[in-house]
């Protein structure tokens, strides 16, 4: 694979590229899907693509190919030179300084051979009893959207012309169910699930189904509250969108466009004390980790919200050099085309409290268990999405809640993160622990 | 078209007994049903940014997808070679599904005789990257200068051809060749040290090039994302509670698509999941409501020959006059619950397993006058333009935000207000439609479906109608 993707650079070349880029990305996916104790669904394939990116001077053009037989490989290098040569030259297209490229040294713990060491059958099992787990938990849950076992293992490997070769395995592997629970008229769903690179490190089939359970349970009976501003709670789950929405603030596209609320901030008070926000992607065995990003640049931890002060953009090559400043390793992209800035390990610090202390000193207000829509508007900082979680009264939870709408704008609700609670889990690329909001505006009856 | 005259007979050398070969394969361990689906696609994208070409991309993509039904289980494996091995290889772990002996009798195959929906001579793929990198350029150009408040301009233009063949146990042979093509401006705009606020607009179908010239040019987009950015200027926080809704018409047509439409898909309503489960016959609309699901309409970017199982997709009356007539079935629900497929199978792409999808959603027209729905609205909230949407089939709730809305006061469409985002019941909403336009109109061609990972693309519709309920989520009292 190595070979491949330099021989792709090098033919780039000699077909009068002066720069290009090649990455190749295979994988192999299996799933098992079983729903009412019954195996519904086994998908077990692989896949191979390649990628180039080319530039003619200051003009770019990229194509990809899942033809990786060397006519293939030729044909899509011939398609992004002639591509190049439509697009208009761009004084900021280039590929990171030789200086700059390099790879994270040591094991990183990104792939685990203990995925493979399952076979169909335990892999099936497991979603049967994590499904099992949720039916028996309560006699609500009278049916299920089923349960599935997911394992991938993957190869990325990236070449450059300035020198630059490097790759690296991945693995992960799932568990996960959705409940549907009946009571009345009413009838709801939820799910929860546990991912990780290991098999080791997989919660249990039990723990994820009752988890599922009751989460699903509670919903039932949900009301809609009357249109007033409460303080909000966002769990640990729905505080992860939030700040999904912090890092699209901060990514350096948005910000040379103008398309973002914390442009021009650097240096200033954009949040409250309790807010610190980090981007580490060389953290061992989590999903955001990479020993280099998609351009070879090595991944790195930079502080982005420093107890409420903005200290750092995230960005690629492009955009750094539009900003004057310097990549902070975070290119992403597919295989081809101009790199994208993507997150490592993106996440908020937690505090010390746990997340019941906070519920129990909130007289009235809401906790966010669900978010659906996509109401978030980042160049203004406008912010409307649907909602369904546990009304809180006197530090309690008193009911479900549901269809209903939260807002205000990202401006505000930063400034007014009254808490960040001490469950932080990195359950994925993006973390964060259970977080308070001062107020917020609720829609409803 | 015989299989030896098509893409793939032509360009591969696969023949029928090919097809046999490997359906057999896939069947050896037993099943009730195979089907093989081949896919070749090449895909384009140009896109322009501070009036700099910056990408251009072009791609290929092959593969096939192998699937085994026995029961309700169902085997999946592709390959990403059509090297007869690799082929048979993912035939069996596909066939791993079945335990027994297979009940069928394979007999030969008869091809699918269809229609053409999108007749292109030349599909945009075929013709010149200079005359498509053009179309950016023009919409560049026309957008900065739409208005001098204007100051960032993104075009993208982005086409796909992708040839398929499907061929499955029950006989059915059939292949297509499915053009798509997008044209996307989105532009920001601000007065001097004014917040800057987006607009969007774009268009398309299964078209030529020549629909970028006569239908919709490059600048009827870009006019289109300044004056959506242009009202967002001066628009007002969204109010706040329940209030009547009028939904203007042509992409509020969304509000159909995740309100109903995913209800009735079949496969949540075979496994008792949705809001609408056992309700066939039932009232779930005011009488004014007729939706249909039409995959047969010419050109329309959620329009297919025939569906991704080799069906010919149909038009389908999902609720009548308000009672709720029929689900959206592909086959294995249509074999599981006993009712005929209504050609709604549909897939990403060769690694994906079809689910019944929706095509072109959309309400008939009724027969009140636009400027009497807005007369007859004392205070309410006007939607003429939406974002996305999303919805929880099971409890029903879905949400969708407008991109561009306008408070209705004294029956006058008054200020603009921005950040509305509107939330309600899949059951209960459209009961509450109270008048119905006689100005049905159909999305410009943007719309992409998202559902357990898979994204198709799709269509919506709806004439002006009044709401006289719905939640609206902002935050001005």
């Amino acid at each position: 694979m190595t070979d491949l993707a330099q021989q792709a650079v090098r033919l780039a070349m000699e077909r009068g590229a002066t720069d290009a880029e090649c990455t190749l990305a295979e994988g192999e996916e299996f799933s098992a899907q079983v729903r009412m104790r019954e195996l519904e669904t086994l998908k077990d394939a692989g896949s191979r693509r390649a990628g180039i990116r080319v530039l003619i001077g200051k003009r770019g053009g990229s194509a990809h190919s899942s033809d990786l037989s060397s006519a293939g490989m030729r044909q899509m290098v011939e398609s992004a030179i002639a591509l190049a040569g439509i697009s208009t030259e761009d004084p900021f297209a280039d590929l990171p300084d030789a200086a700059d490229l390099g790879s994270l040294a040591g094991d990183l713990r990104l792939y685990s051979d203990d995925i493979l060491k399952f076979d169909t059958a335990a892999r099936i099992q497991a979603a049967l009893e994590t499904e099992e787990a949720a039916l028996a938990w309560d006699p609500r849950i009278t049916n299920s959207e089923g349960a599935s076992f997911n394992a991938y293992t993957g190869q990325r490997v990236f070449a450059n012309s300035r020198g630059f070769t490097g790759s690296y395995r991945t693995s992960s592997c799932s568990l996960s169910t959705t409940p549907v629970a009946r009571h009345g008229d009413s009838m709801e769903r939820d799910f929860w699930y546990s991912s990780a690179r290991s098999h080791a490190m997989l919660d249990s089939p039990a723990a994820v189904g009752r988890r599922a359970a009751e989460r699903t349970v509670r919903r039932l009976g949900a009301r809609k509250v009357p249109t007033q501003k409460v303080p909000v709670i966002f769990d640990s789950i729905t505080s992860r969108s939030l700040i999904g929405n912090i890092f699209e603030a901060v990514e350096g596209d948005n910000i040379y466009r103008n398309a973002s609320f914390l442009e021009g901030k650097l240096g200033e008070r954009v949040a409250s004390e309790n807010v610190t926000v980090i981007d580490d992607g060389g953290m061992p065995g989590l999903f955001g980790t990479s020993p280099f990003d998609d351009e070879g640049v090595p991944s790195r931890r930079t502080v982005v919200i420093d107890r409420g002060i903005l200290k750092n953009y995230l960005l690629n090559t492009y955009t750094a050099r539009k900003l004057g400043m310097r990549t902070t390793g975070n290119a992403a992209r597919g295989v081809t085309g101009n790199a994208g800035v993507g997150h490592g390990n993106f996440f908020l610090e937690k505090g010390d409290r746990p997340p019941e202390e906070i519920i129990r000193g909130i007289r009235r207000g809401l906790y966010v268990t669900e978010l659906i829509g996509h109401g978030v508007n980042i160049v203004t900082g406008d912010y409307s999405r649907g909602a369904a979680g546990l009304w809180i009264e006197n530090g309690e939870f008193a009911y479900p809640v549901s269809e209903i709408t939260i807002a205000a704008t990202l401006q505000h609700m930063l400034m007014d993160v009254e808490a960040a609670a001490s469950d932080l889990e990195f359950r994925g690329s993006v973390a964060s622990p259970t977080l308070l909001i001062r107020e917020m505006t609720i829609s409803g009856r | 078209m015989p299989l030896s005259e098509s893409f793939f007979g032509q360009t591969f050398g696969i023949t029928e007994h090919d097809l046999e070969s490997y359906l057999a394969e896939a069947l050896r361990a037993g099943g009730d049903y195979a089907d093989l689906y081949f896919e070749y696609l090449a895909t384009s994208q140009l896109s322009i940014d501070e009036s700099i070409v910056k990408s251009a991309v072009q791609g290929v993509t092959l593969g096939v997808g192998v699937r085994v039904i026995s029961g309700e289980r169902t085997g999946y494996a592709y390959s990403d070679d059509l090297a007869p091995e690799k082929i048979r290889k993912a035939a069996r772990v596909a066939a791993c599904i079945a335990n027994g002996p297979s009940k069928i009798e394979k007999t030969g195959f008869e091809e699918v005789r269809g229609r053409d929906l999108y007749p292109i001579v030349t599909s945009p793929n075929e013709t010149s990257l200079a005359e498509r990198v053009e179309l950016v350029k023009r919409a560049d150009r026309a957008a900065r200068a739409a208005d001098h408040r204007v100051f960032q301009v993104q075009a993208s233009y982005v086409d796909s051809l992708r040839h398929v063949l499907v061929a499955t146990s029950d006989g059915i042979l059939s292949t297509d060749r499915q053009p798509l093509t997008r044209l996307g401006v989105a532009v920001l705009a601000r007065e001097a040290d004014g917040v800057a606020q987006r607009g969007y607009s774009g268009g398309g179908g299964r078209v030529g090039l020549e629909f970028f010239e006569t239908e919709k040019t490059p600048e009827h987009f870009a006019r289109e994302a300044v004056r959506q950015a242009i009202v967002q200027l001066n628009a007002v926080p969204a109010p706040a509670g329940e209030m009547t809704v009028v939904l203007g018409p042509g992409w509020p047509g969304v509000l159909l698509h995740e309100a109903v439409g995913h209800g009735l898909e079949a496969d949540f309503n075979r496994k008792k999941v949705s809001a609408f489960s056992d309700r066939i016959g039932q009232q779930v609309a005011s009488p004014l409501c007729t939706v249909v699901d039409d995959g047969t309409m010419r050109n329309r970017r959620g329009s297919l020959n025939v569906d991704d199982e080799g069906a010919p997709t149909q038009r389908n009356v999902l609720i009548e006059k308000g009672i709720l007539r029929g689900y959206l079935f592909d086959k294995l629900s249509s074999k599981l619950l006993r009712s005929p497929t209504t050609g709604s199978g549909r897939r990403e792409s060769y690694q994906d397993i079809p689910m019944p999808r929706m095509t072109n959603t959309f309400m008939l027209a009724g027969d009140s006058d636009p400027e009497d729905i807005i007369r007859s609205t004392p205070r309410g909230l006007y939607c003429a333009n939406f974002g996305g949407g999303q919805v929880d089939i099971t409890s029903g709730n879905f949400v969708f935000s407008a991109s561009e809305s306008y408070l209705i006061e004294d029956g006058h469409i008054t200020r603009p207000v921005r950040g509305a985002m509107l939330t309600g019941n899949g059951p209960e909403a459209l009961k509450y439609v109270s008048m119905v336009g006689h100005d049905l109109k159909l999305d410009e061609g943007i719309g992409i479906c998202g559902k357990e990972g898979q994204s198709v693309p799709v269509g919506v519709g709806i004439p002006t109608v009044k709401i006289d309920r719905m939640t609206v989520g902002g935050t001005a009292g």
